[in-house]
C-alpha cells in the first residue's frame, strides 16, 4: 500500500451536571483539565509527546488531533489515545472542582450534537498529491461523503416538529454546502482548506468536515480506510463513477432518515440511485482497479467494505458488532421495548449522549465493548503506546522526539505541525516540511549533544 | 498496470501485523449478542441519571467547526 499521512481531529462535548446549585463556568472546567498536560506560561502550544495536539477548540471544546499517521491501524489507534488521554484528565479536574465547592460530574462527549442544536466536528485530514485536480476529485468523491453514512453515521434522535425520529448521521443536518472554506457559519462536506503542512508544490491536504465521531473503531477504520482507498485508486488514474448529486446536501439529510437504505436520489444525469447502490457502485470501481491484489490492507478492506453492503442490503441489525448507527439502535430498541416507551422518552435521549461517554465506566459503547459486543481492532497496550509515544513512521516522531528532550531539559519551546524551536534568541528554527520524514540529524544532534544520549522512540 | 502490480507486490514497510485490521467475520453474531441483553439493561438503567430529562435539557454546547 502507498503510504498517505493522514490525520483525526475531534472535538468533544463537555458537561458539568451538578449535584447542588452552583454555576460553573465551562472556562473553569476546562482550565482544570488541561492543567498539568499543557505548560503553562510557556509559548502557548499544545503538542504533547506523542506528537498530538490536545488545545481548547471554538467554544470550549477540548480538541485532540492526533499525530501524522501513516496507516490506517495506526489511525484508529492514536484515535482512541485520544480519548484515553482525556478520560485521565477528568477525575483529577472534578477532584479539583470539588475541593473548591462544586460538587458534581464532569462528562465528556466524542459525539457532534447538543441538544439545543449545536454541533462540533470531527475532522479527517488526508494528505493527496496535487497533480489530481482537486475539483475533479471533489466532484468525483461528494457522492461518496454523502452515502458513507450508511456505515460510517453514528446515529442520533432527531427531533423534528416535537416529532422524534431515529437518523442514521449526526452531522448530516449541519452540513450546508457541498464544498466551502468555512468550518463554523457554513459548513460544508468538503472544506476547501489547503494546508498540507508539507511541500505545497507536490502535495495538498483534503479536509472532510461530514464526518460524524465515531466510538466504533471498525467504523473509524472503515471510514478512514476505505476514503484512503478511493484516494489512491484516484491518484493512480482510476475513473471512478460520476455520481454527482443533484442536491448534494439534501440527499445527505434524505439518507440519514432513511433506515431502509433504499430511498432513491436524483442524480444530474438524471438518474436515480439509493445510497446502498451508489455505495455498489462506488465499490465495484475500486475492486475493478485493484483487481490484482491479493493481501494487504486495501486488499481486507474491499472485502470488509462487501461484507458490510452486503449485510445492510440484507438486515443491518447483524452489524451491531461493529457499526456505530447499529448498535446505537439495538440500544434504544432493547430499552423501549423493556421500558415500553418510544423514542420521545427523555431516557433514549440519555442513552443516546451516553453512548458517547468516554468515561468507560459509564459509556454505554464502552459498557457493550466490556461485554465483547463490540469488534476490537486496537489492543490496550497499543493504545497506552500511543498516549506516550507518537507513530515511529512519521515525522511526529521527530517532534516527539524534541518535546521530550526539551521537557526533560526544562528548556521552553514552541512547536508546530512543521517546526521546532527551542526559546532564545541563538536557537535555530528547524523547519519539518516532509511528513514522511521520521529522523531528523538537526534533532537527533541537539538532543545526543545536550544529554549524550538519544531519546529513543 | 504490471508496474503498478510490481509496486504493490513489495514488501510492507511495517510488520504486516502493524498495518493489518483483522476483524471476524459478520455470521449470526448479531443474533447471539442479541440475548443475554438482560444483565447488561439492568446495568443501563443504573448508569442513566436518575433525572434524565433535566441532565438532557442540560446538555448545552456553545458550537464549535
Amino acid at each position: 500500500m502507498r503510504r498517505r499521512i493522514v490525520g483525526i481531529e475531534t472535538e468533544y462535548g463537555l458537561t458539568f451536571f451538578p449535584t447542588g446549585k452552583a454555576y460553573l463556568p465551562m472556562e473553569k472546567v476546562i482550565g482544570y483539565l488541561f492543567e498539568e498536560v499543557i505548560p503553562t506560561g510557556w509559548p502557548s502550544n499544545a503538542f504533547l509527546p506523542n506528537g498530538a495536539r490536545f488545545y481548547q477548540d471554538t467554544g470550549c471544546h477540548p480538541e485532540y488531533a492526533t499525530p501524522e499517521c501513516a496507516s490506517v491501524r495506526s489511525a484508529v489507534i492514536h484515535d482512541r489515545a485520544g480519548e484515553r488521554l482525556l478520560e485521565s484528565r477528568l477525575g483529577p479536574a472534578q477532584a479539583k472542582l470539588a475541593e473548591e465547592g462544586f460538587r458534581g460530574r464532569l462528562y465528556a462527549y466524542k459525539n457532534n450534537t447538543d441538544t439545543m442544536g449545536n454541533t462540533y466536528g470531527c475532522h479527517e485530514n488526508y494528505l493527496v498529491e496535487r497533480q489530481v485536480d482537486f475539483w475533479q476529485l471533489a466532484e468525483r468523491m461528494i457522492p461518496f461523503f454523502v452515502t458513507r453514512q450508511i456505515f460510517c453515521g453514528a446515529g442520533k434522535v432527531f427531533r423534528q416538529a416535537g416529532h422524534a425520529r431515529y437518523s442514521i448521521s449526526q452531522r448530516a443536518t449541519h452540513i450546508h454546502e457541498a464544498s466551502s472554506s468555512s468550518t463554523t457559519s457554513s459548513r460544508s462536506i468538503i472544506n476547501t482548506r489547503d494546508e498540507p503542512h508539507a511541500d505545497a508544490e507536490r502535495y495538498r491536504r483534503l479536509h472532510i468536515i461530514v464526518g460524524d465521531s465515531n466510538m466504533s473503531e471498525f467504523t473509524t477504520h472503515l471510514k478512514v480506510g476505505i476514503t484512503c482507498l478511493l484516494l489512491t485508486a484516484l491518484e493512480e488514474g482510476a475513473v471512478l463513477p460520476d455520481l454527482s448529486l443533484e442536491d448534494a446536501v439534501d440527499a445527505l439529510r434524505q439518507i440519514s432518515l432513511d433506515l431502509t437504505l433504499r430511498s432513491p436520489l436524483k442524480l444530474t444525469n438524471g438518474r436515480r440511485m439509493s445510497a446502498l447502490e451508489m455505495q455498489w457502485a462506488y465499490l465495484e470501481a475500486a475492486e475493478h482497479h485493484f483487481s490484482g491484489l491479493t493481501h494487504g490492507v486495501f486488499s481486507a478492506l474491499l472485502g470488509q467494505w462487501r461484507e458490510v453492503l452486503k449485510w445492510l442490503e440484507k438486515d443491518f441489525t447483524q452489524l451491531a458488532d461493529r457499526l456505530d448507527w447499529v448498535a446505537k439502535y439495538q440500544l434504544m430498541q432493547r430499552f423501549m421495548e423493556r421500558q415500553n416507551c418510544t423514542l420521545e422518552d427523555p431516557r433514549v435521549s440519555m442513552i443516546d449522549l451516553q453512548y458517547h461517554d468516554i468515561d468507560r465506566t459509564r459509556g454505554l459503547f464502552y459498557l457493550l465493548e466490556r461485554d465483547r459486543r463490540m469488534v476490537r481492532l486496537s489492543t490496550d497496550p497499543e493504545v497506552d503506546h500511543a498516549m506516550q509515544y507518537p507513530p515511529s513512521n512519521t515525522r511526529a516522531r521527530i517532534r516527539g522526539q524534541f518535546i521530550r528532550f526539551a521537557k526533560e531539559a526544562g528548556r521552553p519551546y514552541s512547536v508546530d505541525w512543521t517546526y521546532l524551536k527551542l526559546s532564545g534568541y541563538f536557537e535555530e528554527t528547524i523547519l519539518c516540511t516532509d511528513p514522511f520524514a521520521s529522523h531528523d540529524p538537526r534533532v537527533e544532534e541537539l538532543v545526543t549533544t545536550a544529554t549524550g544520549d538519544l531519546y529513543e522512540i | 498496470m504490471a508496474q503498478k502490480k510490481e509496486t504493490r507486490e513489495k514488501p510492507a514497510e511495517k510488520a504486516p501485523s502493524e498495518e493489518e485490521t483483522k476483524a471476524p467475520a459478520i455470521t449470526e453474531k448479531g443474533k447471539e449478542l442479541a440475548q443475554d441483553m438482560d444483565k447488561l439493561m439492568d446495568e443501563i438503567d443504573d448508569v442513566l441519571e436518575k433525572n434524565a430529562e433535566e441532565f438532557v435539557k442540560n446538555y448545552v454546547q456553545k458550537g464549535g467547526q
